[in-house]
């Protein structure tokens, strides 16, 4: 059961990638460079929160010995205000006072090579006083908890939020039927092929230059201009072709500590990339969550009311955990018509890593609760769970569980009836009823969505340059990071059409901020919709505006008699023709520039809840999709065999049908490593999963031929009809899991990752399956 | 020490520390004059779980985190680099392009050198092989069925090239033998 190729022209990226050309941020290592690493002394000791109390004099001695070991810098050395943080400032640099995860780091260290640097960092011993820390999310709301922001006004509640609408515990009291659940979701490593890296380099001129694998290279420069007091006009960033992203990349890693060494180094370029132990250590997840849901019914299976309570743990520092948890309330009831809800959400400090952005943002955690309750509901009133769905799901007009008006396309109905088409459902009983011995088998339907742009109340706008160069060649300078989803190459076939030019004819310039315009940060969903849609506009000025000026050459009175083709503007009537690049030739610099711009529509009428978001909140924008799996559990060993996944995407107008694919392929390997497998391990804010022996991620061996299937929809707002999908898939594989095993084990698995040790003890509880 | 092997069929001579890492050598080779820059040779774990920084040793795939320099003495050292370039990418590397098995790229030639190995001990395997050959590397991105489908067809298309050189040579086999035909009767 295969997808079948389409016919597509390779991403422009396809082939430097393949012959291994490309070259990324971790490539670079520029003549005479210096190295930077950072001490975490925590991860050593296993202490997660504790008072800094200084580096231990004789080991900065021993360590500045080592040969090649040029400088150890402190919190002492940062010169602006050595704290980070995308919406709160409240990481610092580098840590002068207290830690407050295992990962954090106290001093940074210089050196000729990476030997050297290593030497000298093995030497480095810390004096840090260990303090009570917090590694429970509820544990740290009770009164006298640890605090792990002392002083901080709200203590360890990043931030408690409501989103309601009519009355959800009165509908709850008075509806016939009510299934409740607890869910506990693990957090989940990006596991990034190229870890986090870059190089830096203040230049003469005192302009600070780094390239680094950021998906957000324009707000870098704040990050860094902040921290360590440095005007952001004075930094440069660029972006090349990330080695993968997923979220873990937007904020900032080695940014700041990187721009720290570039100005301890007289002026040589310095390189950090962290190895996988560190980028385990150091960097984001996403969020661990608790969840209680409880979901109220007619007994024909029409929703009446939801109410939930979600404590998402943000770890350490804030990051976008209130964000995060902002988009998890705002999916929390599901794609579904339900009128009465309630969702609570609190976001927590605690000693344990940082949780951050990850594709599906919030919302790959509530998938499994919201999917898991419709699947106790179809089982409690004996419906069949896709029809369950498809009778509530959300259509175009109806309001969604935060009372947002659907106004844009909105196809999961369409999605829902191709997948009760399918095969793969049609044949469940009998594929079911053929298990061999000593394996169980079971089928799962969900249906998942997710939100696009960043919501109401910050602006999601991108702007879009693109030059006709000197020599009548096209170029767009793309302003918003590829991290492998390909944008970049989605840019230049939109450009290409909207121009009339063959693909392939038109080039792009990877995000820099000295070229470029600011456009937002590669995430959300946005990338392509946001900049694809200023894009256009551009492109259209461009045409209209080479029209115009090859009119007085081609001694043409009307330019409607005039069209832009490939590497001309040609006048079909007389068959005369301008070439681009003589046409390039006629117009100063200035005149061969279009910029536009593109900002997201928002919800114009939002509903009064959710006000204690401060911005993001509500989304207007989703991309829906219903997947289909089938599985197999051996009886003996729990093991979890996926045999098929179906997933079926609403995503508007599909541009790139291959990338389209990619993308849904991607999130649900992605989505079926975290339902089965992925099982991060931490003990007291100790990471016990630091490497991909003890945190595995799919093989190949471990995922199947995933179908991927488009329904044909179109959001008007989009470029060319287009919604994002870079996230909805990896909303699927845990609720379709936890759904398949439930028809397999008899029992309802409820805390993820479904493990072979789980799924046995859930078949342990069961009796034995009669033998025919 | 000073180390002799083959780098993407260039001979190469450099001077490395015996306890070098093969990744690191091989990725700091081109910063030296007139030596090969195979920074397609990318490292994504140092351990040896992901197979981002395999490459060709002899024909069989290594992973070069785990090897020391001095390991490829003698040597013939083939990366992604060395199997086609943009202009004359590899069958299989055109293969990754045209399915769509390429997306942050990074497992890429990695993963192309896995499959280069495979089909050199498999000229015909079917999926499960396909998938069993290329466990040994990560990717993140792909869900990698867009890699089997680029393996599959890679396969195909060098079973015809071989196909077609049997075929050549077979011709000439028959020319040559009758014009033998005479004196090995």
């Amino acid at each position: 059961m295969r997808t079948p190729s389409q016919p597509c022209p390779p991403r422009a990226d396809a082939f430097s990638k393949a012959t291994g050309a490309e070259r990324y941020a971790f490539d670079q290592q520029p003549e005479g460079c210096l190295f930077a690493g950072a001490f975490r002394p925590g991860a050593l000791t296993g202490v997660a929160h504790g008072r800094v109390r200084g580096l231990d004099s004789a080991s900065v001695r021993a360590a500045l010995a080592v040969p090649g070991v040029l400088r150890v810098l402190t919190a002492a050395d940062v010169p602006g205000a050595n704290l980070q943080g995308i919406v709160h400032k409240d990481q610092p640099v580098l840590c002068g006072d207290v830690i407050r995860h295992a990962g954090d780091p106290v001093a940074l260290v210089l050196a000729e090579s990476p030997e050297a640097l290593r030497t000298g960092l093995a030497r480095l011993v810390a004096d840090i006083e260990p303090l009570p820390g917090v590694f429970d999310p509820e544990a740290a709301l009770k009164r006298g908890a640890p605090q792990v922001h002392a002083g901080r006004k709200g203590g360890n509640l990043l931030l408690g939020a409501l989103i309601e609408k009519g009355d959800a515990r009165l509908a709850l009291k008075s509806a016939p039927v009510v299934v409740r659940g607890e869910f506990s979701i693990q957090p989940q490593e990006h596991a990034f092929l190229e870890t986090q890296c870059g190089v830096a380099q203040l230049l003469p001129d005192g302009v600070l230059d780094i390239t680094v694998s950021t998906q957000a290279p324009f707000r870098d420069r704040f990050e860094i201009g902040n921290a360590l007091g440095l005007d952001p006009f004075r930094i440069r960033v660029r972006a090349p072709h990330l080695g993968g992203g997923f979220g873990g990349k937007d904020g900032a890693t080695v940014q700041c500590l990187l721009g720290l060494a570039a100005l301890f180094a007289a002026g040589r370029p310095v390189r950090m990339a962290w190895d996988r132990e560190e980028s385990v250590l150091a960097g984001y997840k996403r969020h661990a969550v608790r969840l209680r849901y409880a979901l109220g019914a007619q007994k024909d299976g029409t929703l009446v009311a939801l109410s939930c309570r979600l404590v998402y743990d943000t770890g350490a520092y804030a990051h976008l955990g209130g964000e995060v948890m902002e988009l998890g309330m705002e999916h929390a009831a599901g794609p579904y018509r339900i009128p009465h809800t309630r969702i609570e959400g609190r976001c927590v400090y605690t000693n344990n890593p940082i949780a951050g952005a990850f594709r599906g943002f919030g919302v790959a955690q509530v998938s499994p609760a919201f999917e898991g309750l419709m699947d106790e509901l179809a089982a409690r009133l004996g419906l069949d769970p896709l029809a369950l769905r498809r009778k509530n799901a959300l259509l175009r007009g109806d309001e969604n569980g935060s009372g947002v008006r659907l106004t844009g396309s909105t196809d999961l109905a369409a999605c829902l009836d191709a997948a009760a088409a399918h095969e793969l459902w049609t044949t469940r009983e009998t594929w079911r009823k053929a298990a061999p011995p000593l394996v169980r088998r079971g089928v799962g339907c969900v249906a998942v969505f997710n939100g696009m742009g960043y919501g109401r109340g910050l602006p999601d706008m991108a702007i879009a340059k693109l030059e006709l160069t000197e020599g009548g060649e096209f170029l767009v300078y793309n302003g918003v990071a590829d991290m492998g989803q390909g944008n970049a190459s989605a840019f230049a076939l939109l450009a290409a059409t909207e121009l009339g030019q063959e693909p392939g004819a038109v080039r792009v310039v990877m995000p820099d901020t000295g070229r470029c315009h600011p456009s937002g940060s590669s995430s959300a969903g946005r990338t392509t919709y946001t900049y694809g849609n200023a894009l256009l506009k551009a492109c259209a000025a461009m045409r209209e505006k080479l029209l115009a000026r090859a009119a007085m050459p081609l001694l043409v009175d009307s330019l409607a008699d005039l069209e832009l083709a490939p590497g001309a503007v040609r006048h079909p009537a007389t068959g005369r023709a301008m070439p681009l690049a003589v046409l390039a030739r006629f117009l100063p610099p200035e005149d061969r520039l279009c910029v536009s711009e593109f900002l997201m529509p928002v919800a114009q009428n939002p509903p009064d809840t959710g006000k204690d978001f401060l911005i993001g909140f509500p989304h207007l924008l989703f991309a829906y999709a219903a997947h289909v799996a089938r599985i197999e559990v051996d009886e003996l060993t729990g093991r979890v065999r996926v045999c098929d996944y179906l997933a079926i995407t609403d995503g508007g107008k599909v541009l790139h049908r291959q990338g389209f694919d990619q993308q849904a392929q991607g999130g649900v390997a992605q989505g079926l490593g975290y339902a089965l497998f992925e099982d991060f391990r931490q003990v007291q804010g100790r990471i016990l999963t630091r490497d991909l022996s003890t945190y595995l991620i799919p093989t190949a061996l471990d995922v199947p031929d995933i179908e991927s299937l488009a329904v044909d929809g179109c959001e008007k707002s989009g470029p060319r009809g287009l919604k994002g999908v870079g996230e909805v898939g990896i909303n699927g594989p845990a609720p379709a899991m936890a759904a398949a095993l439930r028809q397999a084990t008899g029992q309802w698995l409820r805390h993820l990752p479904f493990t072979p040790e789980r799924v046995l003890a859930a078949l342990k509880n069961r009796k034995p399956r009669r033998r025919a | 020490m000073k180390l002799c092997f083959t780098l993407n069929g260039q001979p190469v001579a450099v001077d490395a520390a015996p306890d070098k890492r093969a990744v690191d050598l091989l990725r700091e080779l081109g910063a030296m004059p007139d030596m090969p820059d195979v920074k397609d040779v990318k490292e994504g774990c140092g351990t040896g779980e992901c197979g981002a920084c395999s490459v060709l040793v002899d024909g069989v795939q290594k992973l070069s985190c785990l090897l020391l320099a001095a390991q490829l003495e003698g040597r013939e050292i083939v990366t992604a680099s060395g199997l086609g370039d943009e202009a004359h990418p590899h069958p299989i590397q055109r293969a990754f392009a045209e399915h769509g098995a390429v997306q942050c790229g990074f497992c890429t030639p990695g993963m192309v050198v896995a499959a280069a190995a495979l089909l050199q001990a498999n000229p015909n395997p079917g999926r499960e092989d396909i998938r069993r050959g290329l466990s040994g590397n990560l990717c993140r991105c792909t869900g990698y069925v867009k890699v089997v489908d680029a393996v599959e067809a890679a396969a195909r298309e060098l079973a015809g090239q071989d196909a077609a050189r049997r075929n050549r040579a077979v011709g000439k086999g028959k020319r040559k033998a009758k014009n033998n035909a005479g004196s090995t009767s």
